[in-house]
């Protein structure tokens, strides 16, 4: 294993089990917020409750997506030395926002939301939740920013050295890259909240347990993981979608398994991309969409690989296509599931109808599937370029740290996240267990006795 | 500019250690001061609410080094590859412990993260003051100004050290000795009754120690690379410096001894940001000195990011310190006073 692979595999490692956590915190967050809101504007005491619950919960999440998250700001400097030195007078602002923004306002807000209840009033504990949710959405803005700067570098002057310099701040930020990323990003965070609420709501429905809360986190589960599973696919999936086709062909053809050009160009629903002889195997067709999809006609020419020189072909084709249809076809079934289960809540028949409640509460890991698959399609679709056509991913990895360090930490870093696995499904499964009843305002956690 | 930037980052490095600092001190200290459960609740709660904040000091400021100095950033990074990786992995073994000690109510649960807070904590202190005596000695950068050091090699000082020498190791006794009062006179402040009084007499120990390493740090400092002392010589206003340092050991003895711990904290954190700010003007204008030749020193001229982007970015920060000098307001103040007996409102 070359050491160029082992900074690439820890890289993306390391940031996949990271996102783990901050999709469902990002998400969270946010339903949090609408719970409260709920909760105050009724005067509900359950909907307080549902918040106090699942604030639990997010606590959890939050500290394991923080402890995966700060190696992810540090790996830039170890393993992408060259990267980071090239690149750092641009991509370096964002990231230092973040710190200086984002994570300030949600580590100071997140303590005051999760013990302050008792001594805050009730608006200003709303307040509280309100900037834990700012804070985590900025948070991913500025990530955002600095990925959509590589996929679609803008205000930029290269230097001799290797070296980009920033020529505008508010280029930078205002990147028409980065504001579709960041919409489709944001609302695939959503759709993994909803469909973990609404599992466990469904769990507590089934089980015939805690039904006032079950019945409260499927409505708002459903009715969240409606919204946002179709505005994923439309129209944050497809606007995306067509600006990549736009600036970066190679990764659309790639995704597409679009070997050659072609006018009314289909799309394969699934196949298996042979790279050697070039085709795909078997695959199941639906004529010309393709192109209608991208340029809005029937008759518009789709770029395939053939007009792409071989050495800029995203390296890993195969798992680039992959990656793009399990994204795309869990999204399909997302759409269909929430259909399903939104026009069911709306004739009053969704809580007693176990046949749709089981999908809801097991398709709870897909979401996290479809978004680190949705990922996997950005990051491998960009390659073999770190910047988009300015600066190969083999050019910017750290050449002074050997395979056998990478391999070294590679390793520590799998055995670490395997215990963190073990422990957040221990705490999460011991809070969905003891229900939302047993959570008191503001106190420590379980288990403390005074 | 430049110089801006420097101080910049050097001032959120010393709000971090003042900080942060104290949480790391209260972890090393966690079996010694906390003797009972009722004792390490105390101790938790008394960081609970602001250690996570504390520690977002080291990533703004690890940010704010990537984008004004990238050189730095990517050089030192990767040059100094293992040592940061296991300060990463500790970061998550301390933060984990003190998140999830209070979640399952088990003798077994609570020793295990009990053992991994004090572990992870004094490693953290180690490496942390390892890490800056390796910036103080210099490593050997080359001509492509990238290094890497192994984390030992014969523990000597010389063209080809580890991150782990005798001198670097002096570095690692300093902070984890400094760090450990710093803690301790915060617990103090926080503390109540029998274990307040704990803190403190631990804080007098631990300041005696404290006296003997910093004069031998000084000395090896110099020994190892005398030229630290050429900006102090060329601007003698500058001894004011060791000056403070001594006079905030004073205060730390004084204070403590008539028990006003929180004069006695204020001038732990003086000692700190003393000792840091007298490294930094030791090093000035390098960033990081080569051991190989001083024309290979990474110098705030080579690593200093782009003109646009540091004057953009001074707007950008002042308004974030703004805001962050109000969270904190916010946060220490909520959370103000002595930790009460029961843990209503603090978790943990």
């Amino acid at each position: 294993m070359t050491a160029l692979l082992l900074h690439r595999l820890q890289f993306a490692f390391t940031v996949t089990y990271h996102y783990l956590f901050p999709q469902l915190t990002m998400g969270l967050a946010l339903l949090i917020v609408i719970l409260k809101t709920i909760a105050l504007k009724k005067g509900d005491e359950r909907y307080h409750q549902a918040a106090r619950f699942w604030a639990k919960i997010f606590a959890v999440n939050f500290l394991l997506g923080v402890v995966t998250g700060i190696p992810m700001e540090f790996q830039f400097g170890t393993n992408w030395a060259e990267f980071s030195r090239r690149t750092g007078g641009i991509i370096g602002q964002p990231l230092a926002m973040e710190g200086v923004f984002s994570f300030f306002l949600e580590s100071t807000f997140l303590g005051l939301f999760l013990f302050g209840e008792k001594r805050l009033s009730k608006w200003a504990h709303w307040g509280a939740a309100f900037m834990v949710f700012v804070g985590s959405w900025i948070s991913g803005f500025f990530i955002i920013v600095t990925d959509a700067w590589m996929q679609h570098p803008v205000a930029y002057r290269l230097l001799p050295d290797g070296r980009f310099m920033l020529t505008s701040f508010w280029e930078l930020l205002l990147n028409p890259w980065a504001w579709l990323q960041y919409a489709h990003t944001m609302c695939g965070a959503v759709v993994t909240a909803s469909f973990v609420m609404a599992a466990v709501g469904a769990f507590y429905l089934l089980e015939k347990r805690d039904v006032e809360f079950g019945k409260i986190f499927v409505k708002a589960g459903v009715i969240a993981g409606l919204i946002s599973c179709m505005v994923q696919v439309f129209p944050t999936g497809d606007l995306q979608g067509r600006y990549t086709a736009k600036n970066q062909p190679a990764a659309i053809a790639g995704m597409e398994g679009l070997f050659h050009s072609e006018k009314g160009a289909p799309m394969v629903l699934i196949g298996q991309p042979d790279i050697e002889q070039q085709r795909i195997d078997n695959p199941l067709v639906v004529n010309k969409v393709l192109s209608f999809l991208i340029y809005g006609t029937t008759r518009a020419e789709v770029k395939g690989l053939d007009q792409i020189p071989r050495d800029q072909w995203p390296s890993a084709l195969p798992l680039l296509f992959y990656a793009y249809h399990i994204m795309a076809g869990l999204g399909t079934y997302f759409v269909l599931l929430m259909v399903v289960a939104a026009a069911m809540l709306w004739k009053g028949v969704l809580f007693r109808s176990r046949w749709i409640l089981w999908p809801l509460m097991l398709s709870f890991p897909l979401p996290y599937i479809a978004n680190t698959a949705g990922w996997m399609t950005a990051e491998i679709g960009r390659q073999p370029w770190l910047v988009y056509g300015l600066l190969r991913t083999a050019n910017g990895y750290s050449v002074h740290v050997s395979a056998g360090n990478a391999l070294f930490t590679l390793l520590g870093f799998m055995g670490i996240y395997s215990v963190l696995s073990i422990l957040w499904i221990v705490l999460i499964y011991r809070f969905i267990e003891r229900g939302p009843d047993s959570v008191r305002p503001s106190s420590a956690p379980e288990g403390f006795t005074a | 500019m430049g110089a801006i930037w420097f101080w910049i980052v050097a001032v959120m490095l010393a709000i971090y250690v003042v900080l942060d600092g104290f949480d790391i001190g209260i972890g090393f200290l966690y079996p010694f001061l906390g003797r009972s459960e009722e004792d390490r609740r105390v101790m938790m709660r008394s960081i609970g609410p602001v250690w996570d904040g504390n520690e977002v000091w080291l990533l703004a400021g690890g940010g704010t080094l990537f984008f004004a100095f990238p050189l730095l950033y990517a050089s030192s990074f990767s040059g100094f590859y293992l040592p940061l990786m296991i300060v990463l992995w500790l970061l998550i073994g301390r933060g984990l412990s003190i998140e999830l000690r209070a979640h399952i109510d088990s003798t077994v649960w609570k020793a295990f993260f009990d053992g991994m807070f004090f572990f992870s904590s004094a490693l953290l202190a180690i490496f942390y003051g390892a890490a800056l005596a390796n910036v103080i000695r210099g490593v050997p950068v080359g001509a492509d100004n990238y290094f890497f050091l192994p984390l030992w090699t014969n523990w000597r000082v010389g063209a080809h050290p580890g991150i782990l020498d005798w001198y670097t190791v002096i570095g690692g006794v300093v902070a984890l000795t400094a760090l450990a009062v710093h803690g301790a006179l915060y617990l103090a402040v926080k503390a109540q009754g029998d274990l307040e009084e704990r803190a403190l007499k631990c804080s007098q120990i631990g300041w005696i120690a404290l006296c003997v390493i910093t004069v031998v740090s000084l000395i090896a400092t110099i020994d190892v690379r005398p030229s630290t002392l050429d900006n102090y010589k060329a601007d003698p206003i500058a001894f004011a410096i060791p000056l403070l340092v001594v006079l905030s050991l004073v205060g730390i003895k004084w204070f403590a001894a008539r028990e006003n711990a929180i004069a006695a904290f204020a001038s732990s954190s003086l000692y700190l940001v003393m000792m840091l700010v007298g490294a930094a003007v030791g090093l000035y204008p390098a960033l990081l000195p080569s051991s190989i030749s001083a024309a290979s020193d990474i110098t705030i001229a080579k690593a200093l990011s782009g003109s646009y982007a540091i004057h953009v970015g001074l707007i950008w920060w002042f308004f974030g310190m703004l805001l962050a000098a109000g969270y904190f307001a916010v946060s220490y103040t909520m959370f103000r006073g002595k930790v009460p007996a029961d843990a209503e409102g603090y978790g943990h």
